[in-house]
């Protein structure tokens, strides 16, 4: 089963890579061969292992998702409006649809300082030396990382050089509106020293039709650099989504990720961030939001290499339905990260008595002088407080809206660009049951 | 007679398995303060929490006429929507639900209720802090998350804002008095009897007779495994005080028992 699946993407690899963006280019061709050869050696992964554990990417196998040769789908500029946040994240926007850039319903913003935002695809095509740094070298994490690099032929790229900010929130808007397709965006964000971004990963696509989104994402902060990342998984209601997010920093950088899983059947995102080097701060943030049959899967990965790390990683779930969810956190201290900060949190709020998850917290500390901790919570909503909220007047069904929205009103909360903020409070209110009214009484 | 505001007759209450309340009769009229006073374990807070609808305590006998209706067939939100109001003797904490917000839907709850248009945010807040000096309540509490961080005297206060500004018809306060220091006291004290009047009933819950010198109860009743073995004006009050509830208990064991 597994091995037919394998297959039909190596023979979708032979069908189309002579027609990727930078094919003909040695090191492209190279980069990519490698890769393929990676995944064909792993194939999927399968249950058994313990990374897949708890979710089994069988319905990826039971589909025969094409890469399209072109998008057929006319999207409307009202489509990606309404889709967009508004005014102050409108600067810079890149529209991705079904794997293919459309410059007509994008829009670049001026940039200054030599700062790059632009297709990958064209990149590759065009000045591939730009982001051959990035690309080569390292086999990659995951069968899906190796699958990405293989068939990565857009995406985008963001380069800021030394002391560059953008100031503009960047909105990468992937798109799949072809059934059956597959699609392996890569995004590219490097931030040199002192350079500050904040970049929206956005992910979507219509309910209804089956389609498999596999990303990729490479962060590199670089000394004293800050770099935003939102990673908004709107997918539609049948699609398979599956990311891989790798995160280097170096010296006194920042980064701060925040996951908003919302859509999709099937969603696993991997973030792996390594701290290489002294004072850097990783913050995760996270939030999962499941009804129906749906699973959304983190797995997540801090490691400290050197000291004077701080990391903070707060992700919380909700989960109605028949939905599953799964929280696999692992921080990692060298022995050399001396003097490291570390907490880990995951918190889950089951609606359904037939909702499940999975939480799974690793401390793996090998250094002696490091301040650690976790936290994980499975629950269901608190008698006292629905009886409290109850004795005040208010009816059943909004005090439960109401307790399950605050359940997760600090995470969104932590969401700093207020148009996405107000996204994705809306986004989540729409799912609860009886969610508008707390609009109507706020 | 006009029949009584509240009527509780033969009310037994079961929680996890134990019998808390053993037959409660207690008439409350409008427009009068009844203070319930009794050891820990009487049942005191039984009580006050089967009155507002708390549905994991089990009534397995009696019955309770609010203003002629059946009480114990009302969900609690639409007790609360009927006048009832019950200011917890452990305030819960609510992270992330704002302390205004709350207020807020449930003030419009009841307006809702009793067929009025919400009150906007602004005229809200007007109201709200208006009523919020009457119990000397920092605005900034307004905006944090209820209960959450609040210190012991805060949350009570908070209760007593709550119950200004849902202006019940019968509150009931859960040992609103206890813990607090005397400032405090005087506070809770004093949204207490501003907000007595004719058309307010309230049933004070309590431990001590502390509050009672602020607030004079019509009627004190003395709660006892159970049940009220004892009712007076309030002199009994301040017989307890002196006595402690040894003295009711020793009197009790020398009567025969009734059942």
């Amino acid at each position: 089963m597994s091995d037919q699946a394998r297959n039909h993407f190596v023979s979708e690899f032979e069908r189309c890579s002579a027609s990727f963006a930078g094919s003909g280019t040695p090191w492209i061709e190279r980069m990519r061969t490698l890769a393929l050869e990676q995944f064909a050696a792993s194939g999927f992964p399968s249950p058994r292992e313990e990374e897949w554990k708890y979710t089994n990417v069988e319905p990826i196998t039971r589909h025969r998702f094409e890469v399209p040769s072109r998008t057929r789908a006319g999207i409307t500029a009202e489509q990606v409006a309404a889709l967009a946040f508004g005014e102050d994240c409108l600067e810079h926007l890149l529209v991705f649809v079904d794997g293919y850039y459309l410059p007509s319903l994008s829009k670049l913003g001026t940039l200054s300082g030599g700062a790059v935002i632009a297709s990958l695809g064209e990149v590759l095509a065009r000045e591939p030396w730009r982001v051959e740094p990035f690309l080569v070298g390292g086999a990659a994490a995951t069968p899906f990382a190796a699958l990405n690099t293989a068939f990565a032929a857009e995406g985008a790229f963001i380069h800021l050089p030394q002391g560059v900010a953008i100031e503009a929130p960047i909105h990468l808007l992937y798109l799949t509106a072809t059934a059956e397709a597959v699609t392996h965006p890569l995004t590219l964000v490097i931030a040199e020293q002192g350079a500050r971004v904040a970049v929206i990963e956005h992910h979507s696509g219509a309910n209804g039709t089956s389609y498999f989104t596999n990303a990729a994402t490479r962060v590199v902060v670089g000394a004293n650099a800050s770099v935003e990342h939102y990673k908004l998984q709107q997918e539609g209601d049948s699609a398979v989504h599956v990311a891989a997010i790798q995160v280097r920093q170096e010296r006194d950088s920042r980064y701060c990720s925040h996951s908003l899983a919302l859509g999709g059947a099937l969603a696993r995102t991997d973030i792996n961030a390594s701290l290489n080097d002294t004072g850097c701060e990783c913050t995760l943030n996270g939030l999962y939001v499941a009804g129906g049959d749906q699973l959304l899967d983190h797995h997540t990965r801090i490691e400290h290499a050197r000291p004077h790390g701080i990391s903070r990683e707060l992700y919380r779930g909700i989960l109605d339905g028949r939905a599953r969810g799964v929280f696999a956190g692992r921080v990692i201290v060298h022995k050399k990260a001396q003097k490291t900060d570390a907490y880990l949190a995951n918190h889950n709020l089951l609606l359904s008595p037939q909702a499940e998850v999975d939480t799974k917290p690793q401390l793996e500390i090998y250094a002696d002088d490091v301040k650690c901790g976790h936290g994980m919570t499975v629950g269901q909503l608190d008698e006292n407080m629905l009886f409290y909220l109850r004795s005040r007047g208010i009816p059943r069904d909004l005090a439960s809206a109401l307790l399950t929205y605050a359940f997760v009103h600090d995470v969104i909360g932590r969401i700093k660009l207020a148009p996405l903020r107000t996204r994705i409070e809306d986004i989540v209110l729409q799912r609860l049951p009886e969610g508008r009214l707390i609009r109507e009484h706020a | 007679m006009i029949s009584p505001l509240l009527s509780i007759r033969g009310l037994q209450v079961r929680v996890a398995d134990k019998q808390i309340l053993r037959g409660i009769d207690l008439d409350v009229g409008a427009g009068e303060v009844h203070a319930i006073m009794g050891p820990n374990g009487s049942g005191k807070s039984t009580l006050a929490q089967v009155l507002a609808g708390r549905e994991s305590f089990e009534v397995t006998a009696g019955e309770v006429l609010y203003r002629g209706r059946n009480l114990l067939a009302m969900p609690a939100e639409e007790r609360a929507r009927a006048g009832i109001f019950l200011a917890f003797q452990y305030p819960v904490e609510i992270p992330g639900v704002s302390n205004v917000y709350l207020l807020k839907a449930a003030f419009n709850a009841l307006r809702k209720h009793r067929g009025l248009p919400p009150l906007d945010a602004m005229d809200f807040l007007k109201l709200v802090r208006e009523k919020g000096k009457l119990v000397e309540m920092g605005e900034e509490l307004l905006y944090r998350a209820v209960n959450e961080g609040f210190s012991g005297g805060e949350k009570k206060r908070n209760e007593i804002l709550q119950m200004v500004v849902l202006e019940p018809k019968l509150a009931i306060l859960d040992e609103t008095d206890s813990g607090l220091d005397i400032d405090a006291l005087r506070v809770v004290a004093n949204g207490v009897n501003a907000m007595r009047s004719p058309e307010r009933t309230m049933i004070l819950v309590t431990h001590y007779q502390r509050l009672l010198d602020y607030v004079v109860p019509d009627r004190v009743h003395v709660l006892l495994q159970g049940r009220i073995v004892r009712s007076a004006g309030q002199e009994l009050a301040l017989e307890l005080e002196q006595r402690g509830y040894g003295w009711v208990e020793s009197e009790l064991a020398e009567q025969p028992r009734a059942t």
